[in-house]
């Protein structure tokens, strides 16, 4: 690989390939880390798009617009592209574009396997699309495809998801590899760890997490296509197996990769408010052991999914007093951002806009989190809408503002035009407005007892449901607003500085804007 | 670039790590049963006989055993205990008579699951003799009567006084009948 690094040091004026091939070959984590941002924006789209066939069919009680049948698929491939194919490679897109240019690195560490892992996203969710036009539909056991609704009871399409999320998985075991032999081999000289931006380490915190867990995904997938196709009885009772085995394997996983989709986010925020603040991070290492403690949290409180399975005593109270501890490294990192914008000299651009929003919304999310970590109260929470609520408000004000606000902090350096930002500041208003519409009802009619995934409800729902929907096409249609923005952006608009923010701070704003297609062939010196 | 490992060799230990977690998602099983066992997680009980260790009977107090049988989605045959339950001493070794007959013109076989409740007693419920650990097999219209023998741990945690022993019966002929026999677990 290094000969390749080698060959552009020696050749600066060299440019990316001509045609459509460039795209097809490029080792270059520009133009890769490109197409995952919008590889990542066309499977929000999709997903959205369900979303809005689940919304527009709960916007009354009663059977209106599609079959229950068809609605589980939507609910399904909703959650599994969205976190699939949507949130994970939104940050990996970032992880590429910036992580070189944050530390100082002419590149990943292994560029050609950073094609591939790429390349096999395609791959992946065409396969798990082409799943809704085969007999029997695509997946409709939802996006935790517990067994045996995913083995036993299964439609036959089931083996192709479980080929797509080996691939998605793989994709993303080479992604997180790469990162990590980047951070770890590819810093300037002087950029201590210590140095290093907060986006590098929770993006290296997260990669070791992904390392960690989605082996054991592609695990759980693999008993189920045993237990499918070649007769093994891993999660199924009658040949001494157990279904609630296949809980837990899964939320093993299952929890840790809910910090891969948030914790790059808390590490774009904590670059975003100090740069709009105007002052350096307040608590810098503490937001390092904090990001870490979360991690290693992660591992242990997995079973609090499954509250309700009958687990002992003695393992609710321990899933529940670990799950609640994870509140106290959070709480330090809310503190940190607010004590960052005390007495900061605030202005409120759209990246700050989303920023600000994300911590207020995401700490939101965090306490209806504590409401389901408390086991006994769980019992009436468990598969209500307040489960829907709680993790909408920590996943769509949490990590999908974190990406919206990477990207308007970022695009002027990717394009080298500034956005129109009286388009984003409505973009902002309008997700911010749409987005508490479409959820926050949804914690009322969750306590009240609405079941989560069921295509029809009570009368007595028919109120709040609506203005969620109201409020899911709102955040949906805005969406698109979003898409011309960064069309707009690319095409043309004010010059950008190679520093468009005067508070930022970071190596990625000494290149010019926009960044050239090969920075830091000489490694910068760090002081 | 600085000192320290290079990348391929950082890379390495990175595929290994990947590999090893592979590894431990399907070393989760094997732990699961153990925990299972151990606690009686789940109400999970022994698979295999229990050996009779000879405990003393404790005469001082007395469990109510209930017994349950269930067929599982699509089994066709008739299953279910002589009587739905009896008293007992801790200690004591008890029979109950289960009774299967299958109604249809074609051999079938089943594997019935047990499981106790409330699960915190399933580690102190102990069969030394059960259909359970067995699949049955029964011809075209067979009948057979199958005993199950149990002692309740005198170490039985003294608020526990009601016991239920439930079975579901699970029809696994398909499976013996293909080339997979081997794959089933003899638990």
């Amino acid at each position: 690989m290094s000969a390749v690094i080698d060959h552009h040091h020696a050749d600066h004026a060299h440019g990316p390939a001509k045609g459509p091939m460039r795209w097809v070959l490029t080792t270059n984590h520009k133009d890769i880390g490109t197409m995952y941002l919008w590889f990542s924006f066309a499977m929000f789209l999709l997903g959205g798009t369900m979303a809005m066939v689940i919304r527009a069919e709960l916007f009354q009680p009663g059977l209106q617009l599609v079959v229950p049948e068809f609605f589980n698929q939507m609910t399904t491939m909703h959650g599994l592209i969205m976190v699939f194919g949507a949130v994970m490679p939104a940050f990996v897109g970032l992880a590429n574009w910036m992580i070189p240019m944050m530390i100082g690195a002419p590149d990943m560490a292994l560029p050609r396997m950073n094609n591939f892992s790429f390349w096999l996203l395609p791959a992946a969710f065409g396969l798990l699309v082409s799943t809704l036009f085969m007999e029997g539909g695509g997946p409709n056991f939802g996006w935790t495809f517990y067994a045996p609704l995913s083995t036993t009871y299964a439609p036959p399409s089931v083996t192709f998801f479980i080929f797509a999320i080996h691939l998605a998985g793989i994709s993303s075991i080479m992604g997180a590899i790469n990162i990590i032999a980047t951070i770890i081999n590819l810093r300037a000289p002087g950029m201590t760890l210590m140095k290093m931006p907060l986006f590098v380490w929770t993006w290296l915190i997260t990669a070791f997490l992904l390392v960690a867990v989605m082996p054991v995904l592609a695990g759980v997938v693999t008993m189920m296509l045993m237990d499918i196709n070649f007769g093994t009885s891993f999660f199924s009772a009658a040949g001494g197996g157990d279904p609630v085995m296949f809980q837990h394997i899964f939320w093993f996983f299952g929890h840790p990769e809910v910090y891969i989709m948030i914790l790059p986010a808390f590490g774009a925020v904590s670059m975003i408010i100090p740069a709009f603040s105007r002052k350096p991070l307040f608590g810098y290492t503490s937001m390092v052991y904090a990001t870490a403690a979360i991690a290693f949290l992660s591992f242990v409180v997995w079973a609090h999914h499954m509250f309700t399975v009958g687990i002992p005593l003695t393992g609710e109270l321990f899933f529940m007093y670990a799950t609640l501890l994870i509140a106290v490294p959070t709480g330090v990192k809310v503190f940190n951002w607010v004590s960052t914008m005390f007495r900061g000299s605030l202005t409120f651009e759209a990246p700050m806009l989303f920023a600000v929003a994300f911590v207020i919304l995401f700490t939101i999310g965090g306490f209806s989190g504590l409401m389901l970590a408390i086991a006994p109260a769980d019992f009436q929470y468990h598969d209500t809408y307040f489960v829907v609520a709680h993790f909408h408000y920590v996943l769509v004000p949490g990590a999908i503002f974190g990406i919206f606000a990477s990207a308007y902090y970022w695009l002027p350096k990717w394009t080298g035009h500034m956005y129109d930002e009286v388009l984003a500041k409505t973009h902002f208003w309008m997700s911010f407005v749409g987005m508490n519409l479409a959820f926050f009802p949804m914690h009322f009619i969750g306590l009240a007892g609405m079941p989560r995934r069921i295509p029809d409800y009570n009368m007595m729902f028919a109120n709040f449901n609506m203005v969620s929907s109201i409020g899911a096409f709102m955040f949906g249609a805005t969406q698109l607003l979003f898409l011309f923005i960064v069309i707009k952006c690319i095409k043309g608009g004010p010059k950008a500085a190679a520093k468009p923010w005067d508070g930022a701070e970071g190596l990625e704003w000494t290149v010019p804007s926009p960044a050239p297609y090969h920075t830091f062939s000489t490694p910068p010196e760090v002081k | 670039m600085r000192e320290g490992m290079s990348t391929k060799s950082l890379v390495g230990r990175l595929v290994v790590l990947v590999a090893g977690m592979f590894g431990f998602g399907f070393l989760l099983v094997p732990i699961y049963d153990v925990m299972c066992d151990a606690f009686g997680i789940n109400g999970k009980t022994n698979s295999s006989a229990y050996e009779d260790t000879g405990q003393t009977v404790d005469e001082s107090r007395s469990v109510r055993v209930q017994f349950l049988s269930t067929n599982a989605q699509g089994m066709v045959w008739t299953f279910g205990p002589e009587g739905n339950e009896l008293v007992m001493h801790p200690g004591e070794t008890r029979e109950m008579i289960f009774t299967a007959h299958n109604p249809t013109d074609r051999p079938m076989v089943a594997q019935a699951v047990p499981s106790v409740s409330p699960s915190k007693a399933a580690a102190y419920f102990h069969k030394t003799e059960c259909f359970c650990f067995t699949q049955q097999t029964l011809q075209a219209g067979e009948t057979v009567e199958m005993p199950v023998r149990f002692i309740v741990d005198p170490e039985l945690p003294r608020e526990v006084h009601r016991l239920t022993l439930a079975y579901t019966l699970f029809d696994i002929t398909d499976r013996m009948a293909g080339p997979d026999v081997a794959a089933v677990h003899s638990n």
